[in-house]
């Protein structure tokens, strides 16, 4: 049945991670911005929430929660309203163990999801961007080849998060067969593998304090245990979509909150001598920025509700609000910077921090997954 | 917990709505062409709905709730290719499911409604000089012993020529605003109260609009809907809040006829492109889509972001919550894409989408005034704008 309606779990969720986001992450958002570097204590402040492990099974020592695409969207929808750049490197390591709940072999979730579940936080990401402008995950040029009961590895990989400190990658390429997505395999890669080679990436211009690694792989030989999946694989439609409502959410988030700081304002500006909030040109771009944040999250839900399923209309509801997203939440911080003016430019308040933010969520296949 | 799929007895209803709406294609453009022409009750070979009521009964307590259910089977009806009725709603409840029925049922006594509960309605609060700005209406009403009686002229009066009677705004009191605005039950036949003409439109021909005057028009005391002669200071009256919110609860109905039309043309194009080879590939990236993929999903991204915001006010009001924001924000986002859409999808089809060998152009007709009556987007953008930035309706114009 339709229903707009959060579990009782859920709703708890988003209200202390909305006192966290606005409390702790947002005040410190410039700073961190600024000084292009993540503190290690934001990732173990967000770690303590457990919402990685929440969903790892008790045979493992996780939580033993449904695995919950929904529950993740709205997790970062809330942790994107507080600072997006520190929501990726809270949630960057979900990507990994969120692959490994869905598609991992028994063997594959034994050796890696207890060490998840712990107190202390464990960096690893996924591997998926890649240098050529005009990127698509179903045509990647990083390749897997077989060789006797193993594999190859050879590629490069962009913009990985936490890629300075991950100890375990997992890197997307296109195995020997089928055709665009479905030729798209995923390995479990040690960060001391050989032929692996990991260096800083120069800067970015959203996200920019988000450590980022740029990765080669030069024949990189592998176990057939590191297939992801074991001999079933994965289905890579349904991986690469969660990544995307999952940047697609934090983008939301991103557009909430920049509307939110607008709203304010065009009620304490004063110009040519009422508040500007008063005039339809500002009023009505106020509501179309509304409209489109409301809008938006349930595009965002919808996907990631059906991907929670395997619904068979989850690809194209993933795509729509991908597309969707990609429009608006752009648009949405744009206006809001706009509605500034000069102020919106200085790096004084946050307006064009979240528009920095907003193209990188809305460019990238997503950093975070649902 | 949050949801967005549908039970298998509720697809088959959705399916059989559509069955239904398309059983009388052949007529379509025939009303469309003879706009003087009332279709009758029932057309030949029209399916009605009695195909789809016994469907109903196999619905479980844990189905989409009804009203949520309503816009999905609203925006499903009004996409086919069968509705001649232009304001065609997913449930035909009889004849007497006018917007003045609506008024009724919200704002009149519980004797007002039993008396004239079985006459079909209209709605008649616009004038020449007022649309939106309701509260600027000229059309007075004066009492004359146990006698109102009514001077002014109304346009744009849906179901105006074939309704029994209409709900009339006037003032009694100009000086008092919006709290001076009353609603009176006006019974065809009146004398004083004249049919002037029936407009013609560019879309929705076959629901009719008529223009009335009242001159010296003289009703009996209990039309007063509502019953309250007052004029309360500062605020509106019982009646005209009553009837503020009638429009509350239609709102998001409005919205999805103009989704319906939006969803219609997207669908024909669709269909139309994948004949000549063109369709959308949903598992590629962006950057590997061509203009006329893109075009496509960015016009059904738009669609369902549309759809959502209607089935979200809907379902804001089936669980008891306030909608009126969400009500306002699923109407600016119908009136949006019933223009978009169907201009997007004459676009990609090209030439001939203009001709009348095909419906695509009608879905642009058609939709086109979902994004006015009722409250235009900009109206919809005030509304939201207001509540966002605490504005009262003076501080904000």
């Amino acid at each position: 049945m339709i229903s707009f309606k959060l579990s009782d779990e859920q709703t708890m969720i988003r209200d202390s991670l909305q006192g966290f986001a606005a409390e702790v992450l947002a005040p410190k958002a410039r700073a961190i911005d600024e000084a292009g570097d993540m503190p290690a204590e934001v990732i173990a402040q967000g770690w303590d929430f457990g919402l990685i492990a929440a969903s790892i099974p008790e045979a493992y020592g996780g939580g033993g929660g449904d695995r919950s695409c929904l529950t993740n969207a709205v997790a970062l929808e809330t942790l994107g309203g507080g600072c997006a750049s520190q929501a990726v490197a809270i949630m960057a390591p979900g990507q990994f163990v969120n692959a490994l709940i869905d598609f991992g072999t028994e063997d594959q979730k034994a050796e890696h999801l207890t060490r998840f579940a712990g107190e202390t936080p464990v960096a690893a990401a996924l591997a998926l961007q890649e240098s050529q402008f005009g990127f698509a995950a179903e045509a990647q040029r990083t390749t897997a080849a077989r060789s006797g009961n193993g594999w190859v590895l050879n590629g490069e990989k962009r913009l990985i998060p936490l890629g300075d400190r991950a100890d375990h990658f997992l890197v997307l390429a296109r195995g020997p067969d089928g055709e665009g997505l479905g030729a798209v395999e995923a390995f479990i890669v040690p960060r001391d593998a050989t032929g692996l080679s990991l260096s800083a990436e120069t800067g970015t211009q959203g996200l920019k304090p988000v450590p980022k690694a740029k990765m080669t792989l030069n024949e990189v030989v592998l176990p057939g245990s590191a297939r992801l999946g074991g001999d079933a694989g994965i289905d890579a439609a349904r991986l690469i979509n969660q990544a995307r409502v999952g940047a697609a959410a934090l983008a939301v988030g991103v557009s909430r909150q920049a509307t939110d700081f607008a709203i304010p304002y065009a009620r304490d500006r004063v110009a040519f001598g009422e508040a500007i909030g008063k005039k339809q040109s500002i009023a009505f771009m106020l509501a179309d920025m509304h409209i489109e944040c409301e809008s938006m999250r349930w595009m965002v839900w919808k996907a990631a509700s059906l991907l929670e399923h395997n619904d068979p209309g989850a690809a194209k509801a993933a795509v729509l609000a991908q597309d969707y997203v990609r429009r608006k939440a752009v648009k949405i911080a744009d206006d809001a910077l706009q509605i500034f003016g000069g102020h919106g430019f200085i790096r004084d308040l946050p307006l064009e921090m979240w528009l920095r933010n907003a193209r990188a969520l809305t460019v990238l296949d997503g950093p975070v997954s649902v | 917990m949050a949801d967005f799929r549908v039970s298998d007895i509720d697809q088959q209803i959705i399916d059989k709505v559509i069955e239904v709406g398309n059983s009388t294609t052949a007529f379509t453009r025939h009303y469309e062409d003879n706009e003087h022409e009332f279709p009758p009750e029932q057309l030949e070979g029209e399916m009605g709905f009695d195909q789809v009521l016994p469907l109903f009964f196999k619905r479980k307590p844990d189905d989409t709730p009804m009203m949520t259910f309503q816009m999905l089977l609203s925006i499903a009806r009004g996409s086919t290719n069968g509705v001649v009725r232009g304001l065609g709603l997913a449930m035909p409840t009889g004849r007497a499911n006018g917007l003045g029925n609506a008024a009724l049922a919200s704002a009149g006594t519980k004797e007002q409604v039993s008396k004239w509960g079985n006459l079909f309605l209209a709605m008649s609060i616009t004038e020449p000089g007022a649309g939106s700005d309701t509260k600027a209406i000229q059309t007075t009403a004066r009492l004359e012993g146990e006698e109102w009686v009514i001077d002014g002229d109304k346009i744009f009066v849906t179901d105006g020529v074939r309704c029994d009677g209409a709900v009339v705004w006037a003032t009694i009191d100009k000086s008092a605003g919006r709290a001076g605005i009353k609603s009176f039950l006006v019974e065809k036949g009146t004398p004083g109260f004249d049919l002037v003409r029936k407009e013609k439109k560019l879309g929705i021909r076959s629901s009719d609009t008529a223009a009335y005057s009242f001159r010296n028009c003289r009703i009996p005391r209990e039309n007063l809907l509502g019953g309250d002669e007052t004029v309360p200071v500062g605020g509106g009256s019982a009646s005209y809040r009553g009837v503020m919110k009638t429009f509350n609860m239609t709102r998001p109905a409005v919205a999805s006829g103009g989704v319906a039309k939006a969803r219609g043309a997207l669908d024909f194009a669709t269909s139309a492109l994948a004949a000549e080879g063109l369709e959308v590939d949903w598992t590629r990236s962006h950057a590997q889509r061509s203009a006329t993929e893109q075009k496509l999903i960015e016009m059904e991204a738009d669609t369902e972001a549309a759809t959502l915001s209607v089935l979200h006010a809907a379902w804001l009001a089936d669980v008891g919550l306030p909608n009126n924001m969400e009500s306002s924000i699923c109407k600016a986002k119908g009136g949006e894409v019933c223009r978009t859409i169907p201009q997007g999808a004459m676009e990609l089809l090209g030439g001939m989408s203009i001709s009348h060998d095909h419906l695509v152009e009608k879905y642009l007709r058609d939709g086109r005034i979902s994004d006015i009556y009722e409250g235009t987007g900009q109206i919809q953008r005030l509304i939201i704008a207001r509540g966002i930035l605490g504005y009262s309706s003076e501080e904000l114009t």
